[in-house]
């Protein structure tokens, strides 16, 4: 068993789904059926693999494990796979969300179903691609090519307006990269190495720290996103199948706050140190600014997505923070953000599905006959909303704790969110689910099917289950951020040094 | 075994009412939690005998350790129960209420389609209430604190057919968050200052925190907290202030008051059980909680007295004129807070805990009371519609009446008679004028013209309801009816709290037993003697709290018994005064204007100027743009003759060898 490929496993199993898929025809009357099943099956399975890195994992090991490693193209550049703290839970997260996209696609999606599931499943394989790559160029390939399923989605299955969501989408995220490629052929240039292993153990001279920095900051940050570069975030999410708004708020949001931890702070931690009050500038501005802009929004899902560039503030503030508290406040944000955004965005599902708008204005006093889904929208609201005793909390505390040390104005303005986010988050709530059912269009809605439930109710359970007890994740990344946050300030402690002696 | 059993009984009935109501039924949700309620209750009184009134010498503190909750860097906190005297007290007053409450609202909410929902949320409340008060920590607290605060949203909100119960929730919700945005920065504050957030260590710090005068250490500045560089005296009253925002948020003082009058919304018990006797009164927890610290910060206690004289002054001047029964009394309770919170800020934090304790007997007694005559008069809440009522529903007009006797504090000064109220107002009133605190000048006039009012307003609320001529239509009072004998239980046995509350617990609580009772639950630094200089002040202040209640029954009495057109020839001769007070000194227009729709402005305009107005049209729109006119303009290049092409080749290459040349130079 140790010596089984287990991240190689993970990452390409969809792939078999894949080939299934093509082997399967959608036409006749149980091809329809037998897409979804396969598709279904492929992801639970993989979910189900995936908890073996889990259980499989060593807490106390700071370093990397389950590590793979082979020569590829006899250039320097090799397949090397391997997990720690800071990217373990973020593979399980992805595994974890596929089998709900595929279930909340399960009678939403009409046409070419079996190109959709083809589109999810690589979209899966290069996700988790990137969170176990320790190969800087097998990390920009996957970084990339979740561009490109995720293009597709929007732009073949999205709403009316796709073609402009998604090319702006493509675009925001391309400019990024293209940054990004430089800083990677640069890294290489000076350090002959693409492994990330080493390039952790390198340390950059402080000039081209700043340099790579950038670069590395122009993709993420789009990613991320950050203010003010998130503009595509709401259009791309407006018109996403339900599906690809779970996958984009819950995973790819968070490919740019992982590449922040592994590469920003990790790889340059003397520009990281130069930049933190830059990066808590716009973190500030993106709570603030875009939970105002959230409140007055008419359409549900881009509420949502304002809020999530909101939450991602948080992230990022957090990860700048450069301390224990603000590095796992962060980590733990953006995991618990994966699950309540995603859940959310399948309760705004829910509720399109029935009615086919996301006018907040068409909606109204759904408690009435939809009593259950009044429930899992409230606990998720709450989570949203940073309620203690839901996961949303504990990051969000921890964040504002982690920079409170650093910053004490910085954490004033981060803390309006906390009134913010309940405006925009209740004030939401009362418009769709509060009031009395006088809307004819919504008098016949019915309450959360069985497959409904089966989609929410575990996403119930583990926003509040890790509410109450967050040790688990706590546990698995501690002992690398740790690492990570001793090895940030030893770096900086000895430019210090450095400074002292040449004067 | 037991504190569990008092925590997590709550939590049991919440779950069984919560997830199984629509199977089991309205009846069995409605036994399955008063019974646990009523469990819970009486494992308070025993723990409350066993702790508070046991002839201990130590300082004991019992921990309960429960399971891990959040560990990271230096944070380290657990669910944990810390019981000491001060959380005794509070098990018996929330228990105590909660499940009279829930008795009570068996008869209330009889038709009512939705019982098993509302006696779920009652639970729930009640279990946020035992966490915040059992709480180790400032987390576990904060916890607490916010799940009561969603509690309360979901009771407020409980008939979301109203539209104004929705707006009223949310207000609530919305308005005790802006506390909480000053509690969360407290409690990052604490754990910079401290290193930690469990109460253990933050108290044993506490002790020796500040360095002793003349020391090297003082006022060297430690810390930069909001651009101000401070010392650590002046850090630690940064910390409390930002702590007390939060209490102000939850207790509904001044400024931060707005929610609580329209929390009336909701069904009236709630309004005795959330708004009156427990939630309101956490943030007075939250002070004599973390006394440890705030005594080491006059400062701090300064503005915690300040706020609480101005709002039991400034709430008392708007309960006054107020029409809605409900919200006399709510107005009547922020203003009882006002004088919790002078008693911390003059250091008599037994006297604050004492009111709070009185208190939430009389005015849990007196909000059922109001409830029983909602029920009476078929959900009439304006008293303008009411009158005449004592004949027909004797036993709630007596015993609001017991109510309104303790809330008042009527008794003899100097003397063991007296109702509850009467022994904890008249120390606090004593405390403020006996303490060295820079206000207490102030403190001392203002809580005894809100005493004058809380008389006028009391007696004005009894007059009008129970007196004169009905004013109700003779449908409506051809229905009146006592309540059923499970309304009115839970009224008799506060209305003994409210008699015996007082008289039995005050040597307790801020008297001679006052160690031996607190064990060190509260912390009063060797120089805080308010324990002792309350009694030597002169005899007039003591009377002043019996003469201004006498005033105040007085002047109601004559105007609404003795010549009742008088009240509406004042109300037009002083017009301004009038509708200032019947607006409640327009807070929530000015707020309105302020806040709401200063964000909402702000909110639209940063959307359509900010997002689409700037950030799209320069970026991705105006690259686009840019794209299709370079197009354009090199659709325009062909021109389709050859000597162009060749031209533009030829200085291509131009190009080329220059870099090319250039480049490996360099």
């Amino acid at each position: 068993m140790t010596d089984w490929p287990i991240l190689s496993t993970v990452t390409f199993l969809p792939l078999v789904g894949v080939l299934l898929l093509l082997l399967t025809r959608e036409e006749g009357t149980y091809g329809r059926r037998n897409i979804l099943n396969v598709s279904l099956f492929t992801t639970t399975f993989t979910f189900v693999v995936s908890l073996f890195i889990w259980i499989g994992f060593d807490n106390s090991n700071p370093g990397f494990q389950m590590v793979e490693k082979h020569a590829w193209l006899g250039t320097g550049i090799s397949y090397h796979l391997g997990v720690d703290g800071i990217s373990m839970l973020f593979v399980i997260l992805t595994t974890f969300l596929m089998p709900f996209c595929v279930l909340a696609s399960w009678d939403s999606v009409g046409k070419r179903l079996k190109e959709y599931m083809i589109a999810f499943l690589l979209l899966e394989v290069v996700m988790v691609g990137v969170f176990v790559s320790l190969d800087i160029v097998l990390f920009y390939v996957f970084f990339e090519a979740t561009l490109i399923p995720m293009f597709v989605i929007i732009g073949v299955w999205g709403g009316k307006d796709r073609v402009y969501a998604s090319y702006k989408f493509f675009l925001y995220t391309l400019t990024g990269s293209v940054l990004m490629m430089l800083a990677v052929m640069a890294m290489y240039w000076q350090t002959g190495t693409t492994d990330i292993t080493e390039l952790l153990k390198y340390g950059f001279p402080g000039g081209m720290q700043t340099w790579l920095w950038l670069a590395c900051f122009a993709a993420f940050s789009v990613k991320m996103p950050m203010w003010p570069v998130h503009t595509w975030l709401p259009d791309a999410h407006v018109q996403a199948p339900t599906a690809g708004s779970v996958i984009l708020a819950g995973v790819m949001l968070k490919l740019g706050g992982y590449g922040f931890v592994r590469f920003s702070l990790a790889m340059f931690p003397l520009a990281s140190d130069y930049f933190a009050p830059f990066v808590f500038t716009l973190s500030v501005l993106a709570i603030i600014y875009t939970s105002l802009v959230a409140m007055m929004q008419d359409d549900i899902k881009k509420l949502i997505a304002y809020s999530s560039v909101a939450h991602m503030g948080y992230v990022t503030m957090g990860i700048f923070a450069a301390n224990v508290q603000g590095l796992q406040g962060a980590l733990f944000q953006m995991l618990s953000h994966g699950i309540v955004s995603g859940a959310l965005f399948l309760c705004v599902g829910v509720v399109y599905d029935r009615l086919h708008t996301r006018e907040i204005a068409a909606y109204g006093g759904l408690v009435n006959n939809m009593p259950k889904y009044a429930v899992a929208f409230m606990v998720f609201t709450m989570a949203n909303v940073g309620l203690p005793g839901t996961s949303g909390f504990v990051g969000e505390f921890l964040t504002i704790i982690g920079v409170f040390r650093v910053n004490t104005w910085v954490a004033l303005f981060a803390a309006t969110g906390v009134i913010l986010s309940a405006s925009y988050a209740l004030w939401l709530y009362r418009r769709v689910i509060f009031g009395a059912l006088e809307k004819e269009s919504l008098k016949g809605l019915l309450d959360l099917s069985a497959r409904e439930k089966v989609i929410l109710y575990p996403l119930v359970a583990l926003t509040i289950f890790y509410g109450f007890y967050p040790a688990p994740i706590f546990d698995a990344t501690a002992a690398s951020v740790d690492q990570l946050v001793n090895n940030y300030s030893a770096a900086l402690q000895a430019a210090k040094d450095l400074a002292l002696n040449v004067h | 075994m037991i504190y569990k059993a008092i925590v997590f009984l709550p939590l049991i009935g919440f779950l069984i009412a919560g997830l199984f109501g629509r199977s089991i039924g309205a009846k069995a949700s409605e036994y399955v939690t008063s019974g646990f309620m009523v469990i819970a209750a009486i494992l308070s009184w025993i723990v409350f005998f066993n702790i508070a009134l046991a002839h201990g010498d130590g300082h004991e503190v019992i921990k309960v350790e429960v399971m891990r909750w959040i560990q990271s860097g230096g944070i380290d906190v657990e669910w944990a129960f810390r019981v000491d005297t001060l959380t005794a007290v509070m098990f018996v007053v929330v228990n105590t209420v909660s499940s009279l409450v829930h008795i009570y609202s068996i008869g209330y909410m009889h038709h009512d389609p939705h019982r098993p929902r509302f006696f779920a949320y009652l639970s729930l409340f009640t279990f946020a209430m035992l966490m915040l008060v059992t709480a180790d920590n400032l987390a576990q607290m904060f916890f607490g604190w916010e799940g009561v605060g969603l509690a309360s949203y979901l009771l407020i909100g409980f008939w979301y057919k109203k539209p104004s119960a929705s707006a009223a929730a949310m207000k609530a919700f919305i308005v005790n968050r802006v506390g909480d945005f000053g509690f969360v920065l407290g409690i990052a504050g604490v754990f910079v200052l401290f290193g930690s957030i469990s109460f253990e260590t933050i108290f044993a710090a506490a002790a020796s925190y500040l360095p002793a005068e003349g020391s090297p250490e003082a006022g060297q500045a430690i810390i930069n907290i909001f651009g101000m560089t401070l010392d650590k005296a002046n850090a630690i009253t940064v910390v409390c202030l930002l702590l007390f925002m939060g209490a102000m948020g939850k207790s509904a003082q001044f400024l931060l008051h707005t929610w609580l009058p329209d929390a009336m919304e909701g069904p009236t018990p709630v309004s005795a059980l959330i708004h009156a006797a427990t939630m309101v009164t956490a943030g007075v927890f939250l002070v004599a909680r973390m006394s440890p610290i705030f005594e080491l910060s006059h400062d701090a206690l300064t503005v915690v007295t300040f706020i609480g004289a101005i709002t039991a002054f400034f709430a008392a001047t708007v309960g006054l004129v107020q029409n809605d029964i409900k919200r006399v009394i709510a107005y009547s309770t922020c203003s009882q807070l006002g004088y919790m919170f002078v008693a911390l800020g003059v250091g008599a934090y037994g006297a604050a805990i004492f009111h709070l304790f009185t208190h939430a007997f009389f005015k849990a007694l007196l909000f059922l009371g109001a409830g029983s005559v909602i029920h009476a008069v078929d959900g009439e809440q304006d008293m303008r519609y009411m009158g005449g009522l004592r004949k027909h529903i004797p036993i709630t007009f007596w015993m609001m009446t017991i109510g309104t006797l303790a809330l008042t504090g009527v008794g003899i000064p100097g003397t063991m008679f007296g109702f509850a109220g009467f022994f904890s107002k008249d120390v606090i009133i004593e405390s403020a004028y006996a303490s060295h605190s820079a206000v207490s000048g102030i403190a001392f006039t203002l809580l005894v013209i809100a005493a004058l009012f809380t008389s006028f307003y009391s007696w004005r609320l009894a007059f009008l309801t129970f007196f004169g001529k009905p004013r109700a239509s003779a449908d409506v009072m051809h229905h009146v009816h006592e309540s059923p004998m499970v309304m009115l239980v839970p009224l008799y046995l506060l209305a003994i709290g409210a008699v015996l509350a007082g008289v039995l617990f005050e040597g307790h609580f801020f008297g001679h037993e006052y160690a031996q009772f607190w064990k060190g639950a509260l912390f009063t630094l060797p120089e805080n003697e308010i324990l002792e200089e309350f009694h030597h002040v002169p005899g007039l202040v003591k009377w002043s709290p019996f003469i201004a209640m006498a005033l105040g029954f007085v002047t109601a009495w004559y105007m609404y018994i003795k010549s009742p057109s008088m009240p509406r020839r004042l109300a037009q001769s002083q017009k301004v005064l009038y509708e200032f007070l019947l607006n409640k000194w327009y807070f929530d227009e000015l707020y309105d204007f302020l806040f709401v729709r200063s964000a909402k402005a702000l909110g639209r305009f940063l959307w359509k100027k900010g997002d689409i107005g700037v950030i799209d049209t320069y970026g991705p729109n105006g690259v686009a743009a840019r794209v299709v006119d370079v197009t354009n303009r090199v659709v325009k290049l062909q021109s389709g003759y050859l000597y162009h092409y060749a031209f533009a080749m030829l200085i291509g290459i131009a190009a080329l060898v220059t870099w090319m040349m250039l480049g490996s130079s360099i």
